[in-house]
């Protein structure tokens, strides 16, 4: 079922949850909403599922708007960040509790038990209790459960915020694969980029009540759309330095940015990715940047540099493999010159 | 190295000492006194004063006045413990702090209140007691009084696990399709019964031990508003005391079995715990 929101607001007291948020979601996607905590991310995912009431806006399943539903009229399946299993239940018990309040048949409860046992693997576990349960199976049982009555849309509040990293890495990979299975159309939530992009198929980016930039994985990290989204997703060097018609001064290098070709001499901040710059001993007659080697860290699959311009004294961080490290033969103090490969240039007004 | 501590309070052994003399002195040395004094009688002595008509009639209207007024209490101390953990509304704390006031207030206070207001010239009885409710000198009315002393119990048992509860849980139940009388059955019934039963068993226990308030209200008559420990104290003052504490041991034994069942039944609600 395809869901749409629009022009969604909502505030508690004075603070400000969302802002006019629309958001579009095809059948059958997943969709990953990523952001930091407090931006509004999981107020959006509650109000899909009906448990908060937007101020202003509405929401549509298929073009029907239930904005006025209750959350027991919409048929969305939600499953909690911490579980909220019933305790008192038996696995198979809550996993059915959805078709026993429709007063299903017993046979017909135990079968789609039966069934969703299976889709989760824990066949055999019926008979246990909550408690007696570990926190990844407790979240597959929290999943069936919010599977049972075959929701139109399922919904996911940070899912896998609760449990260790490893066992939060086989579920992401498991709910990956479930999808494909069964193609109800989700939505998660998540404040883990890596979870995101691993997950989702299309990731919509929020930050202060706001949806910044919705998109693939790739699309989303290969081109922000906004400051935020650049900085958020993974690590980023800022070079402060002033654009002029088309060409960006970062002190004695210049870039050619064609998007600002407009712009005339006004601050701007360049954004460049740690591995996106690359370091060379000689300026080679291409535009540099001159800086001195900080710190180096070797450990690990790449290696870290941390470099300090010559000129304005500003620190960044680069990422080399550990061949290029090895032929620069990198120390702190050495002398080396950078070429920004990428750059993505936002004039100083998109302040953040 | 046999003395490492890996406690983080100190002095088990202390305390379990402490617990134990504590316990022996307030408790169990009283206890045997008595078992020890109703064995100055005779096996014949004993059935004799325990098992009259009169004592009867005495240990059914004790265990059933006591038991009734738990059982109302368990009703109206939910809706209590309901209304101050769900809501917030003008009057509240103060609401909640009169809840405690039978704790503190002399059961004898509250008996003569009680009786003096139900009486046919009492400002409800001048209205009730047409009407055939008689709120003083009957069986009614003993219950009406363990009601009151009872009401702290379950509403401070109940109310700390109705605020604890999870809100996702009941958010859960409505997303599954749970009307909200299915959300209070199924998600939030469970979840308080240990409670409830708890308070029940302190209310009921409660009950059976009362006895300042019930004087004044019961009218004490043999056979039909005389509770146990009113015929315990009729007994006494008849020097009578090897009776006397003959009824007591009933009482208690009686008393005691049922507290293992209800925290029997306590128990098997809080299977899924283990």
């Amino acid at each position: 079922m395809s869901i749409s929101i629009k022009n969604v607001s909502k505030r508690f007291g004075d603070y400000v949850a969302l802002d006019n948020v629309s958001l579009e979601v095809p059948d059958g996607a997943l969709l990953g909403l990523l952001g930091p905590s407090g931006s509004g991310k999981t107020t959006l995912l509650r109000i899909i599922a009906g448990l908060e009431l937007a101020d202003s806006g509405s929401v549509l399943h298929e073009g029907e708007d239930i904005s006025d539903y209750s959350a027991r009229d919409r048929k969305v399946g939600f499953v909690f960040q911490h579980y909220a299993l019933f305790r008192h239940m038996t696995v198979a018990e809550n996993i059915g509790y959805a078709l026993k309040v429709r007063k299903a048949p017993k046979a017909q409860i135990r079968e789609r038990v039966d069934e969703l046992l299976k889709l989760i693997r824990l066949e055999g576990l019926q008979a246990r209790y909550p408690g007696q349960l570990s926190g990844g199976q407790r979240q597959r049982v929290a999943l069936a459960r919010a599977l049972a009555a075959k929701p139109r849309l399922l919904l996911l509040d940070e899912p896998f915020g609760a449990l260790d990293a490893k066992v939060r890495q086989e579920l992401r990979q498991w709910l990956r694969r479930l999808h494909e299975e069964i193609h109800v159309t989700s939505i998660f939530v998540t404040h883990d980029q890596e979870e995101a992009f691993e997950v989702a198929d299309r990731v919509a980016v929020m930050n202060q009540a706001r949806i910044e930039q919705i998109g693939t994985p790739a699309e989303v990290y290969d081109h922000p759309a906004t400051p935020f989204v650049y900085q958020f997703l993974g690590n980023v060097n800022l070079f402060h330095g002033r654009i002029h018609k088309g060409r960006l001064r970062l002190g004695e290098a210049e870039v050619r940015v064609a998007e600002h070709a407009a712009v005339h001499d006004s601050p701007a901040v360049a954004y460049v990715r740690p591995h996106e710059i690359k370091v060379r001993a000689l300026p080679d007659g291409v535009p540099t940047i001159a800086a001195i080697v900080r710190h180096v860290n070797a450990a690990g699959p790449v290696v870290h540099v941390e470099l300090e311009r010559k000129d304005d004294g500003g620190r960044f961080a680069v990422e080399l493999s550990k061949e290029e490290s090895r032929e620069l033969a990198l120390e702190p103090s050495t002398q080396v010159f950078v070429e920004l490969k990428n750059v993505r240039v936002f004039a100083e007004d998109y302040s953040i | 190295m046999a003395s490492v501590n890996r406690h983080v309070l100190p002095g088990f052994s202390l305390a379990l000492g402490y617990t134990v003399f504590y316990l022996s002195v307030l408790v169990l040395i009283p206890i045997l006194a008595l078992f020890l004094k109703a064995a100055s009688l005779s096996f014949d002595e004993f059935v004799a004063a325990v098992w009259t008509q009169r004592a009867r009639a005495a240990y059914l209207l004790t265990f059933g006045a006591a038991f009734a007024a738990a059982f109302i209490n368990l009703f109206l101390g939910l809706l209590l413990a309901w209304v101050l953990s769900r809501y917030s509304f003008f009057g509240k704390k103060f609401i909640d702090s009169l809840i405690d006031l039978p704790l503190a207030l002399p059961t004898a206070v509250a008996g003569l209140v009680f009786a003096s207001l139900y009486v046919q010239k009492g400002w409800l009885g001048q209205y009730l007691v047409p009407l055939g409710i008689y709120g003083a000198y009957s069986r009614f009315a003993i219950v009406l009084v363990l009601v009151f002393v009872g009401l702290p119990f379950v509403v401070r048992t109940v109310q700390p696990v109705l605020e604890d509860l999870d809100p996702e849980c009941e958010e859960a139940a409505a997303s599954l399709g749970a009307t909200r009388w299915q959300t209070f059955l199924d998600v939030i019934l469970p979840s308080i019964t240990p409670a409830l039963i708890t308070g029940f068993a302190l209310a009921f226990a409660r009950g059976i031990g009362e006895y300042g308030s019930v004087v004044f209200v019961s009218g004490n008559m043999p056979y039909k508003t005389e509770i146990a420990p009113i015929l315990i104290v009729a007994r006494l003052e008849e020097f009578a005391y090897g009776e006397a504490t003959a009824i007591a041991v009933v009482l208690l034994v009686i008393s005691f079995a049922m507290l293992v069942v209800i925290n029997l039944l306590e128990r098997w609600t809080m299977r899924h715990e283990r």
